[in-house]
């Protein structure tokens, strides 16, 4: 299918996913998935729970650990010991967990985790590190949260600092699992917005999971349909999220999609 | 009140014994609280226990048996916990019970006295002898060094295991690095505290930091202060009424507790919360 990469962007591939199986116990997340994804690309993956989703984000940055296929990150050939390596230059941003509220860790300080991996082992963040911790809680706006304890943050603020963290790790590839989950409709509207403020200014290649069709951002490049772990479909956010592929991909009748797809889509 | 008695060897040994064995104690209690897994303690200090007594039975060095077993324990529930597959309430009857049963096995099993055992189970911190004091300070110093060495992914790894993966640290090395290190703190404090005392000086400080701040670092240092108090307090108590020391100790550090959690500033509103007019969201 036509993929959705802007002519004046690069066309070389970041991402090449051949063939993956990937299972859990008894469950197979993902069922022989193949993707690719060209360098500046903003890829939405919607699909319902259990689709395969979070899986295919975790092969990317090396958590996840196949069975079967292949998986080329960043021009290297994903193995069972470099994984570390290539998770210093893949932002991964996982879905919203409750964080107990007495941790004795700062918002400032959680940021600055983004920055250990580059650091490596004995060495300690210094002045330029803390700068840019302190610049990218400044581009989420969380500035003067900066000295809260983290578990005292709202979703919504927890969602902009992991952004923040994720970003303080000066990534390539940009991550994110269902970021706007369990946000109000304000807090989503603005995650979104930031996030594809961070991909056109950063000059990202960005994954972007969500089951929320009203979360997609609609500027984005390519939307690929995950469905029962396997890749179902994908195009164009206009090609793939018709009303027809939508009622298959949730198993709904056709009338129930329009009626909720009137709401809204918010950016 | 006649103090003499801090002026013999045995007494100043059993004061250096609890400073050493406080701050091993207390730091390695810090990750147990902070990663919500005091049951991963629990099992393996009384697996410390029971394979001391194999030691004690099979005629080797207790403390070796101590650490072995302890380990093995940890290696067991260490991946169960690390992939989040483990219900604690289950894992510690199960594993808790199982350690106690083999423990009594061994003692029963034992030839003679059984009075080596009954120390290792309550402690006989007065009779600690130099070597000891070494193993614990040996303990003590390897704990805190690598705490200092490795505090930020020590830190990370604490957190959020996932995320601290995610941005290259590695965190299951930094993992079964904090079992390790309870398993050494744990077989080097067996014999001044006894085995089925020991978790409480390991978890009561920690516990009673976690209450009163907000910065990990200050956390390492009270919970290690509250653990050497809890000692020194417990030695004088013990000493005074003429009750076993390893159960003063434990119930001193138990107290702390109580008045750290009612002076806890995290029970309270914050200053923060205080502003009549929320704060500017961005």
């Amino acid at each position: 299918m036509a993929s959705g990469v802007k002519a004046n962007e690069m066309s070389n591939t970041v991402i090449n996913i051949e063939n993956a199986v990937v299972s859990y116990r008894e469950d197979v997340a993902l069922r022989g998935v193949s993707l690719r994804v060209k360098s500046g690309e903003f890829v939405g993956i919607v699909g319902p729970n259990g689709a395969g989703k979070t899986t295919l984000l975790t092969i990317i940055n090396g958590l996840g650990k196949l069975v079967h296929g292949r998986v080329e990150v960043l021009g290297r050939l994903l193995t069972l010991g470099n994984g570390h390596f290539l998770r210093k230059k893949v932002g991964y941003v996982p879905q919203v967990e409750n964080i107990d509220p007495r941790m004795p860790i700062s918002v400032r300080e959680v940021v600055m985790i983004g920055r250990y991996g580059l650091l490596g082992l004995l060495r300690r963040p210094g002045k330029h590190d803390w700068k840019i911790v302190d610049e990218m809680l400044e581009l989420v706006g969380m500035t003067q949260l900066a000295q809260r304890p983290i578990g005292h943050l709202s979703g919504g603020e927890q969602q902009r600092v992991a952004i923040a963290r994720c970003l303080a790790q000066e990534p390539e590839l940009f991550l994110l699992d269902e970021p706007t989950a369990s946000l109000d409709w304000r807090a989503k509207t603005d995650i979104l917005r930031l996030v594809k403020l961070i991909h056109d200014s950063r000059h990202l290649t960005t994954l972007f999971v969500t089951h929320d069709l009203s979360c997609l951002p609609v500027t984005c490049d390519r939307v690929v349909l995950m469905k029962q772990g396997l890749i179902w479909g994908e195009g164009s956010p206009k090609e793939a999220l018709t009303d027809d592929n939508l009622s298959q991909l949730y198993d709904m009748p056709i009338s129930a999609v329009r009626e909720r797809r009137k709401g809204a889509i918010l950016v | 009140m006649d103090l003499s008695i801090f002026g013999y060897q045995f007494m100043q040994n059993a004061i250096l014994s609890v400073v050493l064995g406080g701050i091993a104690c207390g730091t390695i209690g810090v990750f147990v609280v902070t990663m919500h897994m005091p049951f991963i303690g629990v099992c393996m200090s009384h697996a410390a226990f029971a394979g001391a007594l194999l030691g004690l039975w099979l005629g080797f060095n207790p403390l070796i048996g101590a650490f072995g077993v302890s380990l093995a324990s940890a290696a067991i529930i260490g991946p169960l916990a690390d992939r989040g597959e483990l219900r604690p309430e289950t894992s510690v009857g199960v594993i808790f019970s199982l350690m106690l049963g083999i423990a009594f096995l061994f003692m029963g099993l034992m030839p003679g006295t059984k009075s080596g055992a009954l120390e290792l189970l309550w402690g006989s911190i007065l009779t600690n002898t130099r070597s000891d004091i070494i193993l614990l300070g040996i303990v003590a110093a390897v704990v805190v060094g690598l705490v200092f060495a490795f505090y930020k992914e020590f830190q990370a790894t604490v957190f959020h295991r996932d995320m601290a993966r995610s941005v290259g640290i590695p965190a299951t090395l930094t993992f079964y690095g904090i079992l390790v290190l309870t398993g050494a703190t744990i077989t080097a404090s067996l014999r001044s505290i006894g085995g089925l005392l020991i978790f409480s000086l390991i978890l009561n400080p920690a516990a009673a930091a976690y209450q009163l701040t907000y910065s990990l670092k200050r956390m390492f240092l009270l919970s290690a202060g509250f653990a050497v108090l809890s000692g020194w307090i417990g030695l004088l108590m013990s000493y005074l009424f003429n009750i076993p020391s390893g159960a003063t100790i434990v119930i001193t550090s138990s107290a702390i507790f109580g008045i750290a959690t009612l002076l806890s500033p995290k029970r309270r509103v914050k200053p923060w919360q205080k502003k009549p007019l929320p704060e500017e969201r961005q």
